[in-house]
C-alpha cells in the first residue's frame, strides 16, 4: 500500500482532555460498585480511619451520637427520634466517604485481577550453566541472571533482555493491545515484559528480576492501589483540612461556654445538647474534601491508567501537572518518524520526469521510507509506474555511512543519489560540472528544514529530491494549548540547526536542540531544573535513561530497554510519545480537582451556620431568629437538614471527585476566575437552596 | 453620615496613599543597607552601636539563629521590665511616691509592653512612676516595634531570597530599624504634638480647685515623647488612662488625625517595602488593596452604626440625627473635639493596625460599631496590622490563599515564584490555630470560672462578675479582652475588671502566645521559603497582583474569620443588635 501524502491527523487534536483508552470502563461499573458496598463497611474499622483525621473525627461524632440517641431511645425521650435520625446520617457520611474512596480503589482492583490471571503458573527452560543444555523449572525459581529459551507458543517466564533470535511476542496482556511486537537481541527492542507470550521463532531472553519484583507485580501492585503513597500536595492539603478541623473543633467546644453564659444571661433555654454540637462540628469541618481526597488521588491514577501509561508512583502525576518545560523527540513524536520526498527540481536541461525517473530508478532497492516515499512521489506525480529489473542487468549500490549515497548500475547507466558533497564529487570524479544553481537549491532546502538529496548520473547532476519532515497534523495546536498553560516545548532532534529551527518553526514548538547528544539532553535538563523548571521528556533507548532518570518526569516506552523502563517514573505501554501532553493534562486535572472541591467545602460552611446557630439559641435569645434567613422549619429540622445536605454532598460529588473537573487550556488567570466562580461563589450559595429543600421534605415527611 | 465626615474618611485615606510609597521605599533602602539621606547624622551612630554590641555588620543568620536573637532579646527586654516595676519605688523620678507593682501585674504589664500589645490593667497616672514609663515602657515602645519589623523584613526575605540559608541578621536589622525609622520619626512626631499642646515635663502633679469648690489632681509628665512612639510602634499603651482621649495626649483634631496617620505609617509603606523586595511593586500594592478594602468595609460599619446612633433613644423621642449644630448618633464615651467620624475612624484604625490606643470608650459604641474593632482584632490584625505582625499575618493569609485555591489552576500553589508545600502549609496552620485556640480557649474559661472564697487569683464568685455588664454585652467584653491579648491589640473594650492575679496572669500568657507562637513558625517558613528556587513566571502562574487575587485574599482573611469566631460572635455583638433594634434592653 502507497504511504499517503498526507500525515494520518491525530486523533481529536484540539481536546486536550484525556480521552478514554482501551482500559476504560463505565463510571458506575455493577460489579464494581458492588464491591465497592461491602468495603465501605470493611473500612469503617477505626485503625484505618485514622489516617483520614476529617472523617475519623466524623466517624467519633458518629459513634458519640450512636450512644446518645440509644440512651435517648432507652429512656423514651421526646428528642429519641431526632437524635437516631443525627446518628443515622452521621454514619452515612462516615460510609460515603469510604465508597467514594472504595469506588476509586475498585476499578484499579478490577484492573489487578485481570492482570493476575495473565500471571499463571509458567514453567522455565533455563540454561544450565556453562552448557546449552536446558532444564525445566518452575518460574518462581528464576533469578536475575538466568537465561531462558522461550519457543513459539510460550509463555516469557519474567522480565528480561533477549540476548539472541528475533520473535514476534504477543504483549496484549500487559498493553491491551492486540498486534504482535518484534523483540530482538541488540538494540532499543530487546526488552521482553513477563507474562507475554511468544507467537513466532525463538528467543533467548537473560532475566533480569526476581520473583515478586517483576514488572508484572509492580503493575499489579501500583494499579490496585496498594503501593499507593500520598503525594506531596495531598499531604500539603491534608495539614491544611486537618487544621482547620482542629480550629472548628476549638469553635464548637468553646461555643458550649459561651452558651452556658448566655443561658444564665437570659435565664432561657437550654445550652446545646452534645448530639448537637457534634451535628455542628461535621456540618463545619471540610468533610466534602476530606471524604473524596484520597479517591481523587486514586482516580487520578486510574485515569492516567486507562491512557495505558504505567504511572510508578502518584507523586509522578503530580508533577506531571506542574511541568514548566516539555523536551519532545522530534522523530516520532512531532514528526511522523520519516522524511519524505516532496518535490523533485530539476537542473540545467534535466526534464522534470527525467530527473523524476532517475530518482525512482535510484531508489527501487532502497528499502528505507526515504526511498520509498521517492517511489511514491514519481509514481503520483509524475506516473511513473514501479518496473521490473530482473530483465536488465541492475547492479544495486547500497547506502553506506562512508560513501553517503546510494544507487544503480543499469544498462550501462550509473544512477546515483546521496549527500550533497559525495554525489558532486562524484559527478566531478567522472568529468562533469555541477551547475551553480545546485548549491543554492540545496541551501534553500536545508535552510526550510528539510534534506536535500542530489540524483545523478555518471557526469550529468540532474536535480535535487527535497525530502521534507512531515509534522504531525495538530500538533501545532496542541502546542499552543500548552503555550496558554504556561508549559514550554523543546524540540530535540539530531539534525543540524538549521533543519531544527526550520522543523521548531513549522511546528510551533518554543525552542530546540539541535544536533543533540545524549550528554546535551541531559545539560538541557539539568540547565532547566536550575531555573527552577520542571522538566517531563520521553526516551526508550538505552542512552536515554540517565535523562530520563534526571527528568521530573520520564515517560519510558515499552517497547524501549529495561533500562529506559527502569530510570523513568511512567511507562507508556502503547510506547506513543504524544501521550505525555496528556499525562501533563491528568496531572493538573488532579491538583484542580482537590483545589476545587476543598474551595467548594470551605465555602459550604456559611450557610450551614445560619441552619444551626439560630437553632442552636433561639430559644435563649429570641432574637437570634433574625439569622433565620431560609427560614426553617423548627430547630430539629433545621439541624437535621444541614446534617443531610453535608453527608449527600459528598455522594452527589464522587463522580466529579472520579472523573475530575473539567479541564480546559487557558491561563491560570482565566482558569483561575472561572473556577473560583464556580466552586467559590458557588459553594456558597449551594447549600442554601439545598439545606431548604431537605428542611420542607423533612417536615412534609414528618421526620422533624 | 454626613458628608462632612465621608470627605475626612477620604482626605485620611489619600494622605496615607500618598505617604506609602516614600515610607515603603525608605525603609527598603534601610534593610537593605543602602544609603540614605539620613546616613550623614545616623551612620556612626548605627556603626558605634555595633561595634559597642559586637555586632558584625556582614554576618547573617539562618532562621533558627534569627528567631533564637528575636526571642532572646525579648525575653530580657521583659525580665528587664519586670524587675523595673518590681522595684519603682526605689528608682528616681517618682515625685508621686509610687509603690512597687505586685507579681502579677507586673508581669502581665511587661509582657504587654515586650509583645507590643500594650494592654494596661492598671490606671497608669496613679500607678507608673515617670522612670517607670520613660525606661520600663517607653523603651518597649520602640523595641517591640522594631522586632516585629525585623520579623516581617526576615519574612519577606524569605520570597526575595532564592537558594539561600539566611535571612539576614537579627541585630543589623533592629539596629538599622531603631536608628533610622523609628527614632528620626519618633522625635518629628513628638515635636509636632507639642506644637498641638501635648505636654512634656518632670513636674509633679498639680491641684486645682474647680469651679465647684472641689480639688482636683492633673497628672504631668513626659507625656508628647511616649505619645508619638505609641502610634508609630502601633503599641498603643497610654501615658494616661484615657489614652488617646486625654486632652494632654491628644489636645487637637489635628493631633487627632497626625495620630491616625501614625499607627498606619509604617504598616501601609511595609507593603511597598515588600513590594521592592520581592523586586515587583504590585505584589505589595495588592496586599495594600486588600487591607484597604477591609480597612473600608469596617470604617464604613462602624461609622454608620455609630451615627445611626440607638434607636431605642430616637424612639424617646430625643433628636439623635446629625443637624448643622450637633453631631447626632451615638456619643456616649465620645470626645467632643473628635465627634462620631473621627471617633469611628479612630477605632477602626486602632483595632486594624495592632495599636490599642483609643480616642473613645469602645464599651460605648453601638452593638455593630463594637462588632467591628472586635472582628478587626480576630481576623489576626492584618488589615495594615502591627509594625511588621500586620505584613507577616497578611503574608500568612496570602500563602492560605494561594494554597487553597491555587490548585484550582492545576499546579503546585506558588507565591511569588516559590512552591507552597508542606512545610510552608504547615507553619501556616500552625500560626493560625495559635490565634484561635488562644482567643477561645481563655474566653471560653473565663466566662465559666467560678473562684473559691479566700483564693489568691480572684474575689470569690463566677468569673463574670468582674465584667459591668450582663447579657450579649458582658460575652462581648470578656472576648474582647482575650481576643485584644491575643492579637496584640491592648486596647480594652473597658467593662471588664481584668487587674486579678487571674486575668493578669492568663492574659500576659495570651498575649506571648499571640506574639511569639505567631513569629516562630512563620520564621520557620521563611527560612523553608528562602532556600527554595524561584519558579519562573509564565502564563501558567497564578497572577498574585490583580483584583482576582485581591479578592480572593479579602474573601480567605473574612472566611475563615468569620468561621472561626462567627458562633462566639452570634451570642455577643451580633444578638445584642439584634436585641437593639427590638427594643430589648439587658442591664
Amino acid at each position: 500500500m502507497a504511504p499517503t501524502m498526507t500525515p494520518p491527523s491525530v486523533a481529536d487534536p484540539v481536546s486536550l482532555m484525556p480521552k478514554k483508552g482501551a482500559r476504560a470502563r463505565p463510571l458506575f461499573d455493577p460489579p464494581i460498585v458492588k464491591r465497592a458496598l461491602k468495603d465501605s463497611f470493611v473500612k469503617l474499622n477505626p485503625r484505618a480511619m485514622m489516617k483520614n483525621p476529617v472523617m475519623f473525627v466524623v466517624e467519633v461524632g458518629a459513634a458519640m451520637t450512636t450512644v446518645l440517641a440509644a440512651r435517648d431511645i432507652a429512656t423514651g425521650a421526646a428528642l429519641a427520634g431526632f437524635s437516631f435520625q443525627i446518628a443515622l446520617w452521621l454514619w452515612f457520611t462516615v460510609l460515603f466517604a469510604n465508597f467514594a474512596e472504595a469506588m476509586a480503589e475498585g476499578r484499579g482492583k478490577a484492573q489487578a485481577d485481570t492482570l493476575r490471571k495473565t500471571k499463571t503458573e509458567t514453567s522455565a527452560r533455563r540454561f544450565v550453566n556453562g552448557s546449552g543444555k536446558t532444564e525445566t523449572v518452575a518460574a518462581t525459581q528464576l533469578r536475575s541472571g538466568n537465561v531462558v529459551l522461550v519457543e513459539a507458543g510460550e509463555t516469557i517466564p519474567g522480565d528480561g533482555d533477549v540476548i539472541e533470535g528475533i520473535a514476534s511476542v504477543d504483549e496484549s496482556a500487559i498493553t491491551g493491545e492486540s498486534a504482535p511486537v518484534i523483540r530482538e537481541s541488540g538494540g532499543d527492542r530487546s526488552a521482553v515484559t513477563g507474562g507475554t507470550r511468544v507467537l513466532s521463532d525463538w528467543i533467548k531472553v537473560k532475566i533480569t528480576s526476581n520473583p515478586g519484583e517483576t514488572f508484572l507485580d509492580r503493575m499489579i501492585a501500583l494499579v490496585e492501589g496498594a503501593a499507593r503513597q500520598k503525594t506531596p500536595n495531598e499531604i500539603a492539603l491534608n495539614i491544611v483540612i486537618a487544621g482547620l478541623t482542629l480550629v472548628f473543633l476549638m469553635a464548637v467546644v468553646s461555643l458550649q461556654p459561651f452558651a452556658i453564659y448566655s443561658v444564665a444571661a437570659s435565664g432561657s433555654g437550654t445550652p446545646p445538647t452534645v448530639t448537637v454540637l457534634v451535628s455542628l462540628l461535621v456540618c463545619l469541618i471540610p468533610t466534602t474534601i476530606g471524604g473524596l481526597l484520597s479517591a481523587i488521588g486514586i482516580a487520578g491514577m486510574d485515569r492516567v491508567m486507562q491512557h495505558n501509561v504505567l504511572a510508578m508512583s502518584g507523586k509522578a502525576v503530580e508533577a506531571a501537572g506542574d511541568v514548566n518545560t516539555l523536551l519532545l523527540d522530534k522523530t516520532g513524536t512531532i514528526t511522523l518518524g520519516n522524511r519524505q520526498a516532496v518535490e523533485f527540481i530539476p537542473v540545467g536541461n534535466t526534464g522534470e520526469s527525467e530527473l523524476a525517473d532517475a530518482a525512482q530508478l535510484s531508489s527501487l532497492a532502497d528499502e528505507t521510507p526515504e526511498g520509498r516515499s521517492i517511489v511514491v512521489l514519481a509514481k503520483q506525480k509524475y506516473n511513473i509506474r514501479g518496473r521490473e529489473v530482473a530483465e536488465h542487468e541492475a547492479h544495486f549500490i547500497p547506502f553506506t555511512a562512508q560513501t553517503r549515497m546510494s544507487g544503480v548500475d543499469i544498462d550501462g547507466r550509473r544512477v546515483r543519489k546521496g549527500a550533497t558533497e559525495q554525489v558532486m564529487e562524484f559527478v566531478h570524479e567522472h568529468g562533469g560540472k555541477v551547475p551553480a544553481e545546485l548549491t543554492d537549491i540545496t541551501e534553500r532546502i536545508s535552510r526550510s528544514g528539510g534534506t536535500p538529496l542530489v540524483v545523478a548520473d555518471r557526469d550529468r547532476a540532474l536535480g535535487v529530491i527535497h525530502l521534507k519532515d512531515v509534522v504531525k497534523g495538530g500538533m501545532r495546536e496542541r502546542f499552543q494549548q500548552l503555550r496558554a498553560m504556561g508549559i514550554r516545548t523543546i524540540m530535540i532532534t539530531g539534525d543540524n540547526p538549521l533543519t531544527a529551527a526550520a522543523i521548531a518553526a513549522e511546528a510551533g514548538t518554543d525552542d530546540f536542540l539541535a544536533q543533540a547528544t545524549p550528554k546535551d539532553k541531559m545539560d538541557l535538563i539539568k540547565k532547566e531544573q536550575a531555573g527552577g523548571r520542571l522538566v517531563a521528556m520521553t526516551g526508550d533507548g538505552t542512552n536515554d535513561a540517565p535523562a530520563l532518570a534526571q527528568a521530573d518526569v520520564g515517560l519510558a516506552m515499552n517497547t524501549g530497554t529495561m533500562a529506559a523502563k527502569e530510570a523513568g517514573n511512567m511507562v507508556d505501554l502503547d510506547s506513543n510519545p504524544t501521550k505525555l501532553i496528556e499525562v501533563v493534562a491528568i496531572g493538573k486535572q488532579l491538583l484542580m480537582t482537590r483545589g476545587a472541591l476543598t474551595t467548594f467545602s470551605i465555602a459550604n460552611d456559611v450557610a450551614k451556620y445560619f441552619a444551626i446557630l439560630p437553632a442552636m439559641f433561639m430559644a435563649t435569645y429570641p432574637a437570634m431568629g433574625k439569622l433565620n434567613i431560609m427560614g426553617l422549619h423548627n430547630a430539629h429540622s433545621a439541624v437535621l437538614a444541614a446534617v443531610i445536605f453535608n453527608a449527600l454532598i459528598i455522594i452527589v460529588l464522587i463522580p466529579l471527585a472520579l472523573r475530575g473537573v473539567k479541564y480546559r487550556a487557558m491561563s491560570a488567570a482565566a482558569l483561575l476566575r472561572r473556577n473560583l466562580l464556580f466552586y467559590g461563589v458557588g459553594g456558597v450559595i449551594a447549600p442554601f437552596p439545598g439545606i431548604w429543600l431537605i428542611d420542607r421534605l423533612l417536615v412534609l415527611l414528618h421526620l422533624a | 453620615m454626613t458628608a462632612n465626615g465621608i470627605l475626612q474618611i477620604a482626605l485620611y485615606f489619600l494622605v496615607l496613599l500618598a505617604l506609602t510609597r516614600p515610607m515603603g521605599a525608605f525603609m527598603a533602602r534601610v534593610f537593605a543597607g543602602e544609603r540614605t539621606f539620613l546616613h550623614p547624622v545616623f551612620r556612626p551612630l548605627e556603626l558605634g552601636l555595633y561595634k559597642l554590641c559586637g555586632i558584625e555588620e556582614a554576618d547573617e543568620q539562618h532562621w533558627t539563629r534569627y528567631a533564637g536573637s528575636m526571642l532572646a532579646f525579648s525575653l530580657v527586654g521583659i525580665l528587664f521590665s519586670y524587675g523595673l516595676l518590681r522595684l519603682q519605688q526605689w528608682f528616681p523620678l517618682n515625685p508621686q511616691g509610687l509603690a512597687n507593682l505586685g507579681p502579677d501585674l507586673s508581669f502581665n504589664t511587661a509582657a504587654s509592653f515586650g509583645s507590643n500589645t500594650n494592654w494596661q490593667s492598671y490606671t497608669p497616672e496613679t500607678t507608673m512612676s515617670y522612670f517607670s514609663q520613660m525606661v520600663a515602657l517607653a523603651t518597649h515602645n520602640f523595641w517591640s516595634a522594631a522586632a516585629g519589623i525585623c520579623v516581617a523584613i526576615a519574612f519577606a526575605r524569605g520570597f526575595a531570597r532564592h537558594s539561600a540559608r539566611t535571612l539576614g541578621s537579627f541585630w543589623v536589622d533592629f539596629t538599622r530599624c531603631t536608628v533610622y525609622i523609628l527614632l528620626p520619626l519618633s522625635v518629628v512626631g513628638a515635636l509636632l504634638l507639642v506644637s498641638q499642646g501635648a505636654i512634656q515635663n518632670f513636674r509633679p502633679y498639680e491641684k486645682f480647685a474647680t469651679v465647684e469648690g472641689a480639688v482636683q489632681t492633673v497628672p504631668q509628665g513626659p507625656l508628647a515623647s511616649q505619645e508619638s512612639i505609641k502610634m508609630i510602634g502601633t503599641n498603643g499603651g497610654g501615658y494616661t488612662n484615657a489614652n488617646s482621649a486625654h486632652p494632654f495626649e491628644n489636645p487637637t483634631p489635628f493631633a487627632n488625625f497626625l495620630q491616625m496617620i501614625f499607627i498606619f505609617l509604617i504598616p501601609a509603606g511595609l507593603t511597598y517595602t515588600f513590594g521592592r523586595m520581592v523586586k515587583d511593586t504590585r505584589q505589595g500594592w495588592a496586599l495594600f488593596a486588600a487591607m484597604s478594602i477591609l480597612f473600608f468595609a469596617g470604617v464604613a460599619v462602624t461609622y454608620s452604626a455609630e451615627a445611626a446612633g440607638n434607636p431605642n433613644i430616637a424612639k424617646l423621642g430625643i433628636q439623635s440625627a446629625a443637624t448643622a449644630t450637633q453631631p447626632g448618633g451615638n456619643m456616649e464615651g465620645k470626645e467632643v473635639r473628635f465627634g462620631i467620624v473621627n471617633s469611628a475612624l479612630f477605632t477602626a484604625i486602632t483595632t486594624d493596625a495592632s495599636c490599642g490606643a483609643v480616642n473613645n470608650v469602645h464599651d460605648s459604641l453601638t452593638p455593630l460599631g463594637g462588632l467591628v474593632p472586635l472582628v478587626n482584632i480576630e481576623l489576626g490584625e492584618v488589615i495594615f496590622g502591627g509594625v511588621g505582625s500586620g505584613l507577616y499575618g497578611m503574608l500568612l493569609f496570602a500563602i492560605l490563599a494561594v494554597f487553597i485555591a491555587g490548585l484550582m489552576v492545576g499546579r503546585t500553589p506558588e507565591y511569588l515564584g516559590k512552591k507552597i508545600e508542606q512545610k510552608e502549609v504547615k507553619m501556616v496552620m500552625l500560626a493560625a490555630l495559635v490565634l484561635a485556640f488562644t482567643i477561645l480557649a481563655f474566653a471560653a474559661v473565663g466566662v465559666v470560672a467560678h473562684f473559691p472564697k479566700s483564693g489568691y487569683w480572684n474575689p470569690p464568685g463566677p468569673a463574670t462578675a468582674n465584667l459591668a455588664n450582663n447579657g450579649p454585652h458582658g460575652l462581648t467584653e470578656i472576648l474582647y479582652a482575650y481576643a485584644s491579648a491575643v492579637g496584640n491589640n491592648g486596647s480594652a473594650f473597658a467593662g471588664f475588671n481584668a487587674n486579678t492575679p487571674y486575668f493578669n496572669t492568663t492574659m500576659g500568657i495570651a498575649m506571648l502566645c499571640g506574639r511569639f507562637l505567631m513569629m516562630i513558625p512563620l520564621l520557620a517558613a521563611a527560612g523553608s521559603l528562602a532556600q527554595k528556587k524561584l519558579v519562573p513566571v509564565s502564563t501558567g502562574t497564578f497572577p498574585t497582583h490583580g483584583p482576582l487575587f485581591v479578592g480572593l485574599l479579602v474573601a480567605v482573611v473574612v472566611v475563615v474569620g468569620a468561621l472561626t469566631f462567627f458562633p462566639a460572635l452570634s451570642l455577643g455583638p451580633v444578638v445584642e443588635h439584634f436585641f437593639m433594634n427590638a427594643g430589648r434592653l439587658w442591664s
